[in-house]
């Protein structure tokens, strides 16, 4: 079968170069980091340089999540109704250290980490990130799409 | 579960929907629950506390010099405003003075942070009524008077530059020439927007009558900023109970008339002129800092080696991160007194006394000890009053703190502003606020 | 007025409300006993004190060595251009006092936030609900005897490696 092993490959290749560079995302903007996430995504630094220009307010148009800032556990099952919204394939960046780690925050309010709620694509760590951080992120994610095997089971359940 | 008091009370006809957490214009997460009868507003409900990130309990468990970089993201658009504000309570509470240099560096850091402020709530306000424009434009702006901190702060927002006692390192050495292009820029912005929205029929249609408070409805409120100042009351703590060297400094406050968005957009915008003012007034106030005399000095390393001989008399060469605060510098931006300042790095690297000063003074149970008692003390914000109140039990630790945050007595307002409006009056209204999820639920 | 003559001012118009009279650090405190809190508020915010302005209310929690909540009012006068710190304290065991709704609009939320953070009841608010915590939190996390690091999860966490 490898004529048709050729062909996935080639179909995953194109299939994953399209995706990477036509990221709708949608900001899950909490706190501070949503600074320089508006300064990322204005003229200086400009996201849609990447592909990633597109911002949907609606979790149901979009494929990528950032969750940008805290996010706290009076939050937690916003987030998450979120992410059960967004359409497969969908990727999440945690932006910021809150959205890592908890950040400097360890107490009584906090989620230590989005994980442990939402699966992560990509980290960007700094409290909060400098645009170029955020650029350099999104490249990862570009890259990790581009490599991403596809699930060829259309239609079945997997 | 209790049911929140707009879901009990509505009648059964009329229609119940949520804007928010995640919602593009609820800056951050907030929660308006409405009560419609079509498009207008019978009854609105606002929950808060989507950002209540425990700041208060964490500084109660965090020495008076370690929660220094809590205050930077409280009102996360003007973090040096909040460290001026918690700098300058602890100094009323220590009873320190701050050498003159570092005061005028503080208003030159605060204001522009306040510009920066009211640069960010103007251009998400007026992306909102459908401007996009503007808020590029804004943005702009905010580039370049963060490129003038991050100079000199190290960092573009938390930067925890204003610290007890004075301030970190002294100013870049090429600041004026950053400080004067941002002030240009900024200017030609602020005159660019004027011509987009001053008399825009649209924004104007959005902005004019909408969300009126009257000036006894804003004081009984606890209003403070350019939001109390949109109904006519002049009441800044700048000139009220002047800090620093604002007496000294020619500034207007200026007031609205009706105390609708449209004055609250437009007092922002004039005093934005006031702060590339003072901006200017302060430039030509701060004398240039001598140049560093002498050769460019001994690794650190090298330093540490040849001190455990005979004290190096030549300079300790510090690391980049710590330019601007040599100890020669150091005379003019932090107070002399050896309790509330971080001994100069230069005698930690190579004198026994400087080592011991720097152990004790990071040391848990040593370090910045305040006298016992409660003390508050208020800047003014980029919103209004940023008052702190501390207790201090003679301990290394703040026994309660507490922040008096503008912005959760002017959202408390919403309720009211918004009720028998149109719901699209719900968004440049909350925009008007400037709500910072930081400062409202800390 | 100058500083003195207003303290002793309102010392002889709430002497049945005022327990003492302190300075700290150039700030005027006065400690106001518990039952006649809202009289005395009431009396500070009109004619001659004219204190318009509920800049802030906050509680200090002494449950453990003295037994008692010690809610922090700071006041503002426009027209005077002073501020005023007023003290109540009350029991730990039962924290109570009266509400100020009525007398100032943002009394409403300060005293839904001292609630939620410290559990003081304030009778005669006409909706004493959590504000910055959510329904279903136990406990009230500023308070000392509230441990700082627990968490109360609203969904399930998966835990880390």
């Amino acid at each position: 079968m490898s004529g048709l092993d050729f062909l996935t490959t080639r179909l995953e290749t194109a299939l994953g170069w399209g995706r990477k560079f036509s990221l709708f995302h949608y900001p899950f903007i909490t706190a501070c980091c949503g600074m320089e996430y508006m300064s990322a995504a204005c003229a200086h630094f400009d996201i849609d340089r990447f592909g990633a220009g597109l911002t949907r307010f609606s979790p149901r148009q979009a494929d990528l999540l950032l969750v940008v800032g805290t996010v706290t556990h009076k939050l937690a099952p916003v987030l998450r109704t979120v992410y059960d919204q967004m359409l497969e394939p969908k990727w999440v960046i945690a932006f910021g250290a809150c959205a890592v780690s908890g950040g400097i925050y360890q107490n009584y309010a906090v989620v230590q980490g989005i994980d442990r709620i939402v699966p992560v694509d990509v980290y960007i760590p700094g409290c909060p990130p400098r645009p170029e951080m955020v650029l350099d992120g999104l490249l990862k994610l570009q890259d990790k799409i581009q490599h991403q095997k596809q699930d060829w089971r259309w239609g079945t359940k997997p | 579960m209790e049911t929140p008091r707009i879901q009990r009370d509505a009648r059964p006809e009329s229609m119940l929907i949520n804007m928010g957490p995640s919602h593009p214009a609820m800056h951050g997460t907030i929660r308006i629950m409405l009560e419609l009868d079509a498009e207008r507003i019978l009854n609105a409900e606002v929950e808060v506390g989507y950002l209540h990130r425990g700041f208060e309990k964490t500084c109660e468990n965090k020495t008076f010099f370690n929660l220094l970089p809590y205050t930077d993201r409280l009102n996360y658009v003007s973090p040096l405003i909040n460290n001026l504000g918690y700098a300058m309570t602890m100094e009323k509470m220590l009873g320190v003075g701050v050498p003159e240099r570092a005061q005028l560096i503080r208003v030159l850091m605060s204001e522009l942070s306040r510009v920066s402020d009211h640069l960010t709530c103007l251009a998400a306000m007026a992306m909102e009524c459908g401007a996009f424009t503007v808020f590029l434009y804004m943005m702009k702006a905010r580039e370049f008077l963060w490129d003038t901190i991050e100079f000199t702060a190290g960092a573009r927002m938390t930067t925890s530059y204003i610290r007890i006692g004075g301030v970190r390192a002294d100013l870049h050495p090429d600041w004026r020439g950053s400080l004067a292009t941002a002030v240009r820029e900024t200017r030609k912005v602020l005159k660019d927007v004027s011509g987009l929205l001053d008399e825009n029929s649209i924004f104007l249609g959005r902005t004019r009558g909408v969300g009126v408070i009257s000036k006894e409805d804003a004081l009984s409120y606890g209003w403070t900023g350019p939001c109390l100042r949109s109904t006519g009351i002049p009441y800044d703590v700048r000139k009220a109970s002047p800090y620093l060297v604002y007496d000294r400094l020619a500034f207007e406050v200026p007031v609205g008339e009706f105390g609708d968005n449209y004055d609250r957009y437009s007092v922002r915008m004039r005093e934005m002129g006031q702060s590339l003012r003072l901006l200017e007034q302060v430039a030509a106030l701060i004398p240039d800092a001598a140049p560093l005399t002498g050769s460019l000095g001994l690794e650190p390393a090298e330093a540490i080696r040849r001190s455990r001989r005979q004290r190096p008399d030549e300079r300790v060469h510090l690391s980049p991160n710590l330019e601007g605060s040599e100890k020669e510098r150091l005379g003019g931006l932090m107070t002399s007194d050896g309790r509330v300042g971080v001994p100069p790095k230069e005698d930690t690297y190579t004198t026994m006394e400087g080592l011991i000063g720097h152990f004790l003074f990071f040391m848990s149970g040593k370090g910045i000890r305040p006298p016992k008692g409660d003390v508050y003390f208020s800047v003014e914000g980029g919103n209004g009053e940023v008052g702190f109140y501390i207790v201090s039990d003679g301990t290394d630790r703040p026994y309660r703190l507490h922040l008096r945050a503008p912005c959760f007595h002017i959202v408390a307002a919403l309720e009211q502003l918004i009720k028998g409006r149109l719901i699209a009056d719900v968004i440049p209204t909350f925009g008007s606020m400037n709500m910072i999820g930081g400062e409202l639920d800390r | 007025m100058g500083n003195e003559t207003l303290i002793e001012a309102i010392r002889t118009k709430l002497a049945a409300a005022v327990e003492s009279v302190s300075e700290s650090l150039g700030d005027q405190v006065l400690t106001v006993r518990p039952g006649s809190l809202r009289s005395a508020m009431a009396a500070l915010r009109e004619g001659p004190f004219d204190y318009a302005v509920l800049l802030d209310l906050t509680c200090v929690d002494y449950a453990a060595g003295e037994g008692r909540f010690e809610l922090v009012y700071h006041l503002y006068s426009m027209s005077r251009n002073t501020r005023l710190r007023l003290k109540v304290s009350v029991p730990a065991a039962d924290p109570a006092v009266d509400s100020l709704n009525g007398l100032w609009k943002n009394a409403d939320w300060l005293e839904r936030e001292v609630f939620d953070m410290f559990g003081v009841r304030f009778d005669g608010h006409p909706y004493l609900r959590r504000l910055l915590t959510y329904e279903g939190f136990e406990g009230h996390p500023l308070r000392k005897s509230y441990p700082w690091r627990l968490a109360q999860p609203r969904i399930p966490m998966k835990d880390k490696a």
